[in-house]
């Protein structure tokens, strides 16, 4: 049996891929940014956070991707809505409706997407090509994190600061509701 | 799977001639299907299972007239569920209404891909194995928010809080109880986790010592946590909330809920079964590697899963229902240090098995070698 020209898409499959996950990245967080509802908007950054661990697979960072899925999707976001729905407030505000808010607004997200595009624009990214094969993505997270001259502890470390700062603003609410 | 596949284009020369992406792609997509029609089915006649044990339990008879023994009565359920009407709130949030019960099944269907349910058959066998199920099973969890959000109802709201409060407390000593193992095996792999337990029953990770034994047990409470299944039913509770986070469902998007529910019911208990309780090793040594024999493996596993099923079932409907401050403080006050002690236990266990004993690692010999 002979098969009529089927394409062979093997080749331009993963460049279709990686521009359908940049497109949903894009439009998910355009959504959660402009989205009228704060729960909404929480809802669009779970699609915009899919998207982005779909491009980690891509690269054959399958071990980021599915943290990416755990971390930002199963924990975060779930406490972002926690918060929304602690909130009760059905058409909960932004309070970008003020002109100066919303002016220092647009400012403070120029000036990030700036810093961020020239850091990008000057930054040569060595082009490492597809992995033919899934790599054990795993052991190689482990071993930087054990590796005495590699930054990962440290780094990790740092994390308790974050721990302190959670404790210092669950002491700062609890006094003010008390008085 | 991709090497399986490599075989089959060499076989039959038709899939020869086709591109190997498409091929690839093909595969993975029908393995996934038969996988989602099998786990729908193994669903469907869970339901019937909790019928008739709690029909037992309770001195009646439960469902016995579709089919053998009841057997055909999900589809007879299932025609009914379709026939309702499907009624979506006026004051619903109706995108996010929709969408919810879509998330729900992904998260608890997606993660059957990394499932082995024997010996080499598994659709898509991951090195990561067990951090995707753990992953992709937070998943569902954003869909019963959303259910609960959308719904616009004090029932649905209260239970999605419920599941975000039990979510994050049961979530840790679920994790850390499955990371103890993770510790012994020296990989993610389901499969491989699988095949260090066979030979003798005290190959089973669940008898290595009483680290691994305790381990078990804050596994499973987290995953009855982590299923809504009673004791630990509150963001249901239809004593109390109706409905809890799907009252406002009716017809299919319900069937949906229910069918999403079981099928993680079937998802756990087979993780259970090959982290702790030997996979697909009948206990004793014996070759279950090739051919025929695998899906001998595969029935072995499929009776541990069934097992724990009922166990989860008798459970339901012997206990009742906890208080929301007790699950987290269970879960927080008791199972998580339990399972903190546990995977620090299992570390030293490896460590003094590799480094003072001198054995390859913890799987090899610590209490016996295959």
């Amino acid at each position: 049996m002979t098969v009529a020209n089927i394409p062979d898409l093997t080749e331009v499959m993963p460049e279709l891929i990686f521009h359908a996950l940049a497109a949903l990245a894009i439009v998910s967080a355009l959504a959660a940014a402009l989205a009228p509802r704060i729960v909404h908007a929480a809802f669009a950054l779970m699609a915009a956070f899919f998207a982005v661990a779909g491009l980690y697979a891509l690269l054959g960072a399958d071990f980021v991707a599915f943290s990416q899925v755990i971390v930002y999707v199963g924990g975060i976001l779930v406490l972002l809505v926690f918060g929304v729905l602690l909130t009760a407030r059905t058409e909960a505000s932004l309070g970008l409706e003020r002109p100066v808010r919303r002016l220092f607004a647009v400012v403070a997200g120029s000036v990030l997407f700036m810093l961020l595009a020239f850091a990008i624009h000057g930054t040569t990214f060595a082009a490492a090509g597809a992995p033919t094969e899934p790599l054990a993505t795993t052991e190689a997270i482990g071993r930087a994190f054990l590796d005495p001259e590699g930054m990962l502890v440290p780094f990790e470390l740092a994390s308790v600061m974050l721990l302190a700062a959670l404790v210092g603003a669950a002491y700062l609410a609890r006094r003010r509701r008390s008085s | 799977m991709q090497i399986w596949l490599d075989e089959l284009r060499g076989d039959v020369s038709w899939l020869g001639n086709l591109p190997a992406g498409l091929v690839y792609t093909l595969g993975i997509v029908i393995a996934c299907k038969i996988v989602l029609v099998y786990a729908s089915l193994l669903a469907g006649e869970t339901v019937w299972l909790e019928r008739r044990i709690s029909g037992r339990m309770q001195a009646r008879i439960g469902p016995n007239r579709v089919g053998p023994q009841g057997l055909l009565q999900f589809l007879a359920d299932g025609v009914k569920l379709l026939a309702k009407e499907d009624i979506i709130p006026a004051t619903a949030d109706r995108p996010v209404f929709i969408l919810a019960p879509i998330i729900v099944f992904v998260g608890a269907f997606a993660a059957f891909a990394v499932i082995p349910f024997g010996d080499g058959i598994v659709a898509a066998d991951m090195n990561l194995g067990l951090f995707v199920v753990l992953s992709l099973t937070s998943i569902e969890v954003v869909g019963i928010i959303m259910a609960g959000w959308a719904s616009n109802s004090k029932w649905a709201v209260l239970g999605a809080m419920r599941e975000v409060a039990q979510m994050i407390s049961y979530e840790i000593p679920l994790g850390l109880s499955a990371l103890g193992i993770v510790l012994l095996a020296g990989t993610m792999n389901l499969s491989d986790i699988a095949r260090q337990q066979e030979g003798a029953i005290w190959n089973w990770y669940v008898f290595r010592g009483p680290f691994a034994f305790a381990s078990f047990f804050v596994f499973f409470t987290a995953a009855l946590a982590a299923l809504k299944r009673a004791p630990f039913d509150l963001p249901e509770a239809e004593s109390e909330l109706v409905a809890g986070f799907h009252t406002e469902y009716t017809g299919f998007r319900f069937a949906v809920f229910f069918l999403a529910e079981y099928s993680a019911m079937i998802l756990f208990s087979i993780l259970t079964a090959v982290l702790f309780l030997g996979g697909w090793s009948p206990g004793f040594p014996v070759d279950l590697d090739s051919g025929i024999a695998r899906w001998i493996g595969a029935l072995i596993l499929f009776i541990k899963t069934i097992l724990l099923l009922s166990v989860m079932i008798w459970i339901r409907w012997s206990l009742p229902r906890f208080r929301i401050d007790r699950v987290m403080y269970l879960c927080y006050k008791v199972l998580l240090p339990i399972s903190v002690v546990c995977v620090v236990g299992l570390a030293v266990q490896v460590l003094v098995a590799i480094e003072w004993l001198g054995l390859e690692h913890a799987v090899g010999g610590w209490l016996g070698g295959k």
